[in-house]
Parts: C-alpha cells; sequence; structure tokens
C-alpha cells in the first residue's frame, strides 16, 4: 500500500509515545544510572564507572559466573522448546477439525492454557507432579521411574519443559492455523489435479503460506521463553540448586532479593540488548519477508 | 486435503494433554484436605464447596478477584484508546521515524518484565501511585500498548483507504470520521486487542506483585499465602487457581471466531 507523507501523523502516536516513554524510557534512565553505581545502604551511592559491567562478562567473579550460568541455561531451554513447540504447533494446526462446531470447541480449549494466569501454571504443574497427590508424579512413581522435580535436576527440567510446551504450544498451533485458513481452497484443487502428494501439498503449498505466522511465532516464543520467570518460579523456585535459574530469576534474585541495585541494573542493560540485539533481527527480516508479497489478504 | 493422516487421534491426545492438568486442579479443588492428603482418588469421593465458601466470604480472598480485575480493565481501556490513533497513523501515513518508532514499541513488547520490576517500584512509589490500580494499569502499558498497536495497525490496513477517502468529501471532520466509521469497521479487531490486552495483564504477576502491597494486591499474589499457612492448603489453593482460569474461559468463548486471527496480529 503506497502511503502518504504527512508529518501530522505524529499527533495521532502521541498518546502512545507518552505512554510508552513513560514507562519504558524513565525507568530505563534509572536502572542506567544505578548501573554506574555501587551503594552500601543508606541511599549513598558511589560511582563505579563501567565495574559492573566488567564483573558481569567474567565468568571467574562471582556475578559474572551468575550470569552467564543462567543465561547459559536460558539458551538452552529457549532451544528446546522451540524444538518441541514448533513442529507440535504445525502438526496440532494440521490436525484441526475443518469445519462444524468441533472447531470452535478445539480453539477455546487450545487457547484455555494461554489464558490462565502464570504463577497458577506453575501451581498446577507443581501439583500436577508432585509425587504424593499429583496424577503426573504418582503415576510415574508407580510405573518404576524415580520422578520428583524437587530434588532431582533432569526431572526439574523435565518438568519446566513440558510444563512450557503445554502452556505456549498452543500459541503456535493457533497463529499455524491462522496461516492455514487464508489459504484459498482453488490451490489445493490444483495440488489434486497434479495429482501432489500429502508431502508436496505440504511444502509447497502449506508452509510458504505459514512463513510469516512462524516466524512471529518464533518470536514471541523465543522473546518469551528468554525471558520466563513466573512459571519455573513457582514450581522449582529455580532449584534444585541452580539448575533451573534462568536469567530473570537471577536478576529478580539479586535486585530484589539482595538489593544489589549496581549489579542488578548492569545485568538488565545487558539483558535488555541481548533482546533488543534479537528483536532487531526478527524485525529486518519480517518487514522484508512483508514487502516482496503484493498486499495484506484478509479484511476485519 | 488440509489435514493429515490421524489428525483426530492427534488433536484428542493433544487436547487431553491440555486438560487433564486443569481437571486435576478442579478435582482437587472439590475435595477435603484430608482426602486430598491420604489417598489418590481421580474425582472427589466426598466431594465439598468448603474452599470455594471460603474464598467468597472472606473479603482478603475475594478482594483479589477484584483488585485483579479492576486494573486489567483499566489497563486494557488506556491501552486501546492510545493505540487506536497510532494504528491509523502507521497503517496510512509515512512520518519521520516511523519505522523505527514502530521498531521501538515491538521492542517495548519483548522487554523482559523482571528488568522493570525494580524501576517501576522506585518510579510509582515517587509519583504516589504505589499499591494503586493505577500503577500496575500504566505499568502493564509497556507491553499491552505496543500490542495493541501491532494488532489494530493490521486490522485497520484490511480497511480500504477509499473509505477514509469517501468520507472526507462527504465532509466528515476527522474525529468524527474516526468515531462514526473507523470504530465500527474494524470493531472486530479492536474486540481481538482488547482481549490480548486482558489476557496478558491478566495472566502477568511479576509486575503486579511487585507494584502492590495491601490495598491492590492482585489475586495471584494472593494465592501464595497459602504456602506459608501451617501444612500447605492444597484445597483452597486449588480453588483459587480454579476460579482465576474462569474470567479467562469466558473471555476466550466471546471472541473464540477471530481468536486465530488475533494470535496473527491481525497479519495474515
Amino acid at each position: 500500500m503506497d502511503k502518504t507523507v504527512n508529518q501530522k501523523a505524529w499527533f495521532l502516536v502521541l498518546p502512545v509515545f507518552l505512554v510508552v516513554a513513560f514507562s519504558a524510557v524513565i525507568p530505563l534512565m534509572t536502572v542506567v544510572n544505578y548501573s554506574m553505581q555501587d551503594t552500601f545502604g543508606n541511599n549513598q551511592f558511589f560511582w563505579n564507572g563501567v565495574g559492573w559491567f566488567k564483573e558481569l562478562l567474567d565468568p571467574s567473579t562471582d556475578l559474572g559466573g551468575r550470569f552467564l550460568a543462567s543465561l547459559g541455561r536460558n539458551l538452552l531451554f529457549s532451544a528446546i522448546i522451540l524444538a518441541i513447540e514448533v513442529p507440535l504447533g504445525i502438526v496440532v494446526a494440521l490436525s484441526m477439525p475443518r469445519e462444524g462446531w468441533s472447531v470452535a470447541a478445539c480453539l477455546v480449549i487450545l487457547a484455555l492454557p494461554l489464558l490462565i494466569p502464570w504463577n497458577v501454571v506453575g501451581t498446577i504443574w507443581q501439583i500436577f507432579g508432585r509425587p504424593d497427590i499429583g496424577l503426573l508424579g504418582y503415576v510415574l512413581n508407580h510405573l518404576g521411574f524415580d520422578y520428583n522435580y524437587v530434588s532431582n535436576d533432569v526431572d526439574a527440567w523435565v518438568t519446566v519443559i513440558v510444563m512450557d510446551v503445554w502452556h505456549w504450544t498452543s500459541l503456535v498451533a493457533l497463529l499455524c492455523y491462522a496461516g492455514l485458513k487464508s489459504i484459498p481452497d482453488a490451490y489445493y484443487q490444483a495440488a489434486q489435479i497434479d495429482g501432489a502428494s500429502r508431502w508436496a501439498v505440504f511444502k509447497a503449498i502449506q508452509l510458504p503460506k505459514m512463513n510469516r505466522v512462524l516466524l512471529i511465532a518464533v518470536l514471541l516464543r523465543f522473546m518469551d521463553s528468554f525471558m520466563i520467570y513466573t512459571e519455573p518460579f513457582v514450581v522449582t523456585g529455580g532449584g534444585p540448586g541452580n539448575s533451573t535459574t534462568f536469567v530473570s530469576i537471577e536478576l529478580v534474585k539479586i535486585a530484589l532479593g539482595q538489593f544489589d541495585l549496581g549489579k542488578a541494573a548492569a545485568l538488565s542493560l545487558v539483558y535488555n540488548l541481548i533482546i533488543l540485539i534479537v528483536c532487531w533481527v526478527f524485525y529486518t527480516v519480517m518487514t522484508n519477508a512483508g514487502t516482496d508479497r503484493p498486499a495484506k489478504e484478509g479484511v476485519a | 486435503m488440509h489435514s493429515i493422516p490421524g489428525r483426530r487421534l492427534i488433536m484428542a491426545l493433544f487436547l487431553i494433554f491440555l486438560l487433564l492438568p486443569i481437571y486435576w486442579l478442579v478435582n482437587m479443588s472439590f475435595k477435603t484436605n484430608a482426602e486430598i492428603v491420604s489417598t489418590m482418588t481421580l474425582w472427589p469421593h466426598t466431594p465439598t464447596l468448603q474452599h470455594y465458601k471460603r474464598i467468597f466470604t472472606d473479603e482478603s480472598w475475594y478482594s483479589g478477584y477484584i483488585n485483579s480485575l479492576e486494573y486489567v480493565v483499566l489497563n486494557t481501556i488506556i491501552s486501546i484508546s492510545v493505540a487506536l490513533p497510532a494504528a491509523y497513523a502507521f497503517s496510512r501515513y509515512r512520518f519521520l521515524g516511523d519505522k523505527h518508532l514502530f521498531f521501538w514499541l515491538l521492542s517495548n513488547r519483548m522487554a523482559p518484565a523482571a528488568v522493570y520490576a525494580l524501576p517501576f517500584f522506585n518510579l510509582y512509589s515517587a509519583i504516589g501511585l504505589f499499591d494503586t490500580p493505577w500503577a500496575v494499569a500504566l505499568a502493564h502499558c509497556i507491553f499491552n500498548v505496543p500490542l495493541a498497536v501491532w494488532i489494530l495497525e493490521g486490522f485497520v490496513s484490511g480497511v480500504p483507504r477509499e473509505i477514509d477517502e469517501t468520507a472526507f468529501l462527504d465532509g466528515y471532520s476527522f474525529p468524527r470520521f474516526f468515531i462514526k466509521i473507523l470504530v465500527p469497521l474494524i470493531a472486530s479487531g479492536i474486540g481481538v486487542a482488547a482481549f490480548f490486552c486482558f489476557m496478558f495483564s491478566w495472566v502477568e504477576l511479576l509486575l503486579a506483585r511487585t507494584l502492590t502491597s495491601v490495598q491492590a494486591k492482585p489475586i495471584a499474589a494472593i494465592m501464595t499465602r497459602t504456602v506459608s499457612a501451617a501444612g500447605m492448603d492444597w484445597g483452597l489453593l486449588a480453588a483459587a487457581g480454579v476460579l482465576t482460569i474462569i474470567p479467562g474461559a469466558l473471555v476466550i468463548w466471546f471472541v473464540r471466531n477471530y481468536i486465530a486471527r488475533g494470535f496473527a496480529l491481525g497479519r495474515v
């Protein structure tokens, strides 16, 4: 669509700009300010320059070690859940019923986990996985597995990952379903005439059509898993030991637990920077993917 | 042609996987604590409403729901009303720094709440909004406003520009055009955006908990109380959890036909 140049459009954007600036820029300034200082309580601050940042990126110090370890765990976690949720989401989207009341029923049930407060998601799995009162833990233990997410690292990871798959696969599935719905029937008819196999239809018609939504899905899932806090915190509290302490959990520990403002602020900035870079890469890819399409399809 | 072999089975298994943990929570909420701890029962053998009764009669419990709904609704109203004009501007016009602004908004949607928890605490304490629904509602704007702009921009772009031009030729002023013509045309989009604002504000806890202490405490934070009580009041915790699922389930029902498109942020 060709847009007209009109600088007055800024007036329309101004409210958004002000609201977001108020809730993003001012707090971020505070963070920048803290990140350069050290405090010994009593609201006394001392200039520390880039000291915290140096420490943060040096794995031999306490702060750096903790940050890099949690970053590593978080990246591993994000990679695992993307590897599970994206293919599973596509399969579920392809399995959606075609018409009738069952479509609405499936959509509502799929969306249900997305609408549950995150700490309740944690609570649900905390209860569900307990060997004494939870169905999952009880059944697993009676099948002979020694499953206990409180004391065993691997079990804790499995629980957190299954919980995330439970919580968010629907998002990927719903996005893919939206993409699939936009494919005109004529495409399928053409494929049928050509005698295309099921796999060929998927590769040549469905996957390209889902490209854009998949990109959004990967972006959202990566970001949200990269800043995951509440669910694992409720289930495992970051433990056993530090095995499920992700970056956000580590950050909250330092900021609100120890009130180490300087360290927390430095960590925040680096954390934000990583997110910003990833976000920018996705945004560039996404806008480029958008330009080679003629016009947006579908009307409200 | 859409579907794959065994799709019914796959769908059924996946739905069971989604519903089983929720069923377990509902199941527990109707059990007495004695039954929960002593035996493994697949359904409540001595069903009880005592946990629900306690929540609905104890003010410290049910006020949590009211607090949560209060800031969620406030946030949804603020987000939608500031996002609407901006979505129109992004969809129709090119202006200085538009792309950068759009990216900046997007990046705020992705900003980790943990980074903002402490500065928000300082900021809202300084301006005297700490422990009010306004603090949480405004704090949640950081991710909901960008999201609303994003979704609404997709829907506004679906409205042909000829409609704007015709309206202006007919002598509509901009505000009148906006309210009388544009808003009704993208009503479903506004519904979807409102749904998402509701959803993300409703599920978020870290900021909501950090910015409140007594007066505006959200239900999700009150739930953590059962943990520290003598032993663990599993039944009460489960009942409180079930009650937090209900508003979401109701809202989904209203937007079920737009949900798929909405999750694609109006960009399918």
